[in-house]
């Protein structure tokens, strides 16, 4: 049986959320935003196990395939706007697409 | 059986930082891989092995390659002198090392799995769906229709749109 405490798992569930926040932040190609938010979800789901497993509950598991549906959904469309935004600007760079902007009306 | 724990989560751990910081796509989604099976073995230790297979099948197997199908769909290949360093073998040793260790962390905690007493606190997947299907099942039928809804929309905005107008009649 794991004896690893509660807290460190919960403190590796929170090292790969900030991971996933970082690259988020940092980097500006939409892959990896797309693949950062993955991370973000993924890690929320393992503390969703982590409590699932703590009180020996199904509830826990539960959520996380309501989790993976979502992320299902997420990637499918924000696939599908990564290629129309490739195919309108020719760039992946998130801060080409700044047409709303007030700034750089055409 | 802590020793497993740590391990996968170095590994993952690790693996995640490498793919947020990498330069090419490709290797960054590879190390992403990496990173969601490590975390499926730690989704093992913690008794979730229904939760494990799904991690590995639909998140490993299904929406990254879905990932790496688009990448690979929008050629973004402009740095050319990155294809170099494939050749260079310094290059696999990362991946394969953690790969390596992943692969006998997950052979040692099988060869335990005898030693394990088998405890009804283990939740199996038969109790994961008679949650399911009777406490969530509004919940299920919500997940049913974001999953339609999701497909109508990645099929409207992949669709190409066609030009209809005629060359003359179009705006310069």
């Amino acid at each position: 049986m794991l004896t690893v405490p509660v807290e460190t798992q919960l403190l590796f569930a929170g090292i790969l959320f900030l991971l996933g926040l970082i690259g988020l932040l940092v980097r500006r190609n939409m892959i990896f935003m797309l693949m950062s938010i993955e991370i973000m979800f993924n890690s929320a789901g393992l503390a969703f196990i982590i409590a699932g497993t703590r009180w020996k509950q199904p509830d826990g598991q539960v959520m996380f395939i309501f989790i993976l549906a979502v992320t299902a959904v997420e990637v499918a469309i924000g696939l599908a706007l990564i290629l129309q935004v490739y195919h309108h600007y020719k760039t992946l760079d998130a801060d080409a697409v700044n047409r709303l902007n007030d700034s750089n009306n055409i | 059986m802590n020793v497993f724990f740590y391990i996968a989560a170095s590994v993952a751990i690790i693996s995640t930082i490498m793919a947020i910081s990498g330069r090419n796509a490709i290797h960054s989604l590879l190390y992403l891989i990496l990173s969601l099976l490590a975390i499926s073995v730690v989704f093992y230790l913690l008794d979730a092995p229904f939760v494990a297979a799904l991690e590995v099948i639909i998140y490993a197997g299904a929406i990254m390659v879905l990932f790496i199908f688009v990448t690979m769909m929008l050629n973004i290949g402009q740095e050319r002198k990155t294809e170099k360093k494939w050749l260079n073998p310094r290059m696999w040793i990362i991946p394969s090392l953690l790969a390596g260790i992943l692969l006998v962390d997950l052979i040692l905690a099988l060869k335990n799995i005898t030693t394990i007493t088998v405890t009804n606190q283990s939740i199996l997947p038969k109790q994961v769906g008679i949650s399911l299907f009777s406490t969530y099942l509004i919940a299920v039928e919500i997940a049913g229709i974001l999953l339609m809804a999701g497909v109508i929309g990645a099929y409207h905005l992949g669709s190409q749109k066609k030009k209809v107008t005629h060359r003359f009649l179009e705006k310069k």
